[in-house]
């Protein structure tokens, strides 16, 4: 595939790969690598490798402790990752941004601290058909704790959400509402402030799963109008370890706190415990110092790239890779067919391959792939496939990339006999 | 990694040998491939005596290496004692593929085997360690 002029707003693929150390490391094939699996985690730009460096040469002690300058040092740092992460996401405070491992656990503090304080037997919690496990799990454990229903809004065909089967769900007043804005097995992007609005109306409130969307996209959790966001940090350039659950305040402040133990407590007596204001009441423990150093490298990162160009530069990549897949024989695409509503994710099957296979001689053409359920075995029930080949983009990518996806299928299916 | 994908394991996976279930049958097994959810099943007929395996099948989509997996461990069971299955060792299963299997792709090549081994012994089967599996030195290329 010839590599076209690119558009102004998309970025020079590889320049940015100088970037990032990893793209210097030979891989096994003797050739460069083409890595199309960030929507799984991304490679990391040195800007982040050195912040964490320099936050544990220079800048290391335990945060809100010590009463000494190293201290006070790394904990200025440390909350200044929490307010770069907070107007990052457009969050209304700082306060209101906790410091978790990943979107997994801050999905499972919502579902053990709000959920087992609000919910009750019968009440009805929504999840949808395409969410990753982290978003579905915690709540089959909640609705078994509680005795609660749980429901799912179903998939169309074509990979979207079904509005209509989350209308007449929702009629029946669920508590609440869990939905990714950026599906990880599908690609598919969700009408997230529709979604918001439609469940509050409902009474419900309302989690997003961000953990696809804020690396890729504006976010700006005020305008979407939801009521928590679960984020990590490992899929956003940022060192794994960190992440982030951003919830609106009056819901943070009537919450138990989840994890017990240091610094999430104001006094503590033999006889009982006070404790600490959000968001360090939900921050039990010595938290991630140097990966929060890490993370907000990455955001400046992204910064200064721009988040409606890194989206530009993703959507330029799909248009490309939809249409070129789209022609090929033999190959089978998932998820919407409009690059409004799908990021840069792309799910094929090849037919009469398993995506084991496809990954497996990807590889040795230097091209890493993800391939199987993605942790959304649901999504792979609904679509009746027991996995699926994905190849997902970001601001690393370009068009030669593409270019050695599409000649690699071909590679694969002269090998299979399968054209 | 060509070479894993000779023609014989192409040959396998296209036309696998004992595909089906068997009725009635005396051990049976179902179990998944937890990196990819890829389901398979086995069952096994022993002779009148219950002393030897006088048929098996399997039924299952899968990959490449898993299919071709069990369609050559299950070429070899037959005349065999159930003694015997038990004691099949994993790195001959990995062996007889007769590819480089590395680290991602183990289970892939085990799960005809712990497929079997939960038919002779129950749930209580376990996936053999990777280390213990990979000890032939036949791996796929990638740093130890």
């Amino acid at each position: 595939m010839a590599v076209e002029q690119a558009a102004p707003d998309v970025f020079d693929g590889a320049a940015l790969r100088a970037d990032f150390p990893v793209f210097d490391r030979p891989h096994r094939s003797g050739k460069p690598l083409a890595f199309l699996d960030s929507a799984a985690s991304a490679p990391k730009p040195r800007v982040v490798i050195e912040a964490i460096a320099d936050a544990y040469a220079h800048h290391y002690a335990n945060v809100h402790r010590g009463i000494y300058e190293l201290s006070e040092d790394a904990t200025a740092r440390f909350e200044g990752a929490r307010r770069a992460l907070a107007r990052f996401i457009g969050a209304p405070s700082e306060r209101e941004v906790i410091f978790v491992r990943n979107a997994t656990e801050a999905i499972n503090l919502v579902a053990y601290s709000w959920g087992r304080a609000n919910v009750r037997p019968g009440d009805l919690i929504l999840a949808t058909e395409m969410e990753h496990h982290a978003n579905l799990v915690p709540w089959q454990q909640l609705a078994q704790a509680t005795g609660a229903t749980l429901e799912y809004v179903r998939l169309t065909d074509d990979g979207r959400l079904d509005l209509d089967d989350l209308r007449a769900r929702l009629a029946r007043g669920p508590r609440l509402v869990a939905f990714s804005q950026v599906s990880n097995a599908l690609g598919t992007i969700t009408p997230a402030a529709e979604i918001a609005d439609l469940a509050h109306e409902a009474g419900a409130v309302v989690l997003l799963d961000a953990a696809q969307s804020v690396p890729h996209m504006p976010v700006d959790v005020a305008a979407l109008g939801v009521d928590f966001v679960a984020l990590s940090g490992h899929k956003m350039l940022g060192p794994s370890g960190i992440g982030a659950l951003w919830g609106r305040r009056e819901l943070l402040d009537a919450m138990p706190p989840f994890l017990t133990g240091g610094s999430m407590i104001t006094r503590v007596t033999l006889e009982g415990t006070e404790w600490n204001e959000v968001p360090w009441k939900f921050e039990a423990g010595t938290p991630a110092i140097a990966e929060a150093a890490g993370l907000a490298a990455a955001i400046d990162y992204l910064t200064e790239l721009g988040m409606a160009n890194v989206r530009a530069h993703e959507r330029f990549l799909f248009e490309h890779a939809w249409s070129a897949l789209r022609e090929l024989d033999g190959v089978r695409l998932l998820g919407p067919d409009s690059s409004d509503e799908h990021a840069g994710v792309i799910s094929f099957v090849i037919e009469g391959v398993h995506p084991h296979d496809v990954a497996t001689i990807f590889d040795g053409e230097g091209i890493a792939v993800r391939a199987g359920h993605h942790c959304a075995q649901p999504v792979m029930h609904r679509y009746d496939l027991p996995a699926t080949t994905r190849a997902s983009f970001y601001v690393y990518n370009d068009l030669d990339d593409i270019g050695r996806l599409t000649d690699a299928i071909g590679s694969v299916q002269r090998l299979f006999g399968t054209t | 990694m060509d070479n894993l994908y000779r023609d014989y394991i192409l040959e396998h996976y296209r036309n696998p040998h004992n595909q089906g279930a068997l009725d009635p049958h005396d051990l049976s097994f179902a179990d998944s491939n937890p990196t990819c959810g890829d389901e398979m099943s086995m069952t096994l007929r022993l002779d009148e005596a219950k002393q030897r395996v006088a048929d098996v099948a399997f039924t299952g989509r899968g990959c490449a290496i898993s299919q071709a997996s069990a369609s050559i461990l299950t070429d070899e069971l037959r005349g065999m004692t159930v003694d015997e299955l038990r004691g099949i060792d994993p790195r001959e299963v990995v062996e007889n593929l007769g590819v480089p299997i590395g680290p991602a792709r183990l289970k892939c090549a085990l799960l005809a085997y712990k497929v079997l081994q939960g038919a002779v012994i129950g749930a209580e089967a376990r996936w053999p360690d990777e280390a213990e599996a990979l000890a032939g030195g036949n791996e796929g290329g990638s740093a130890p």
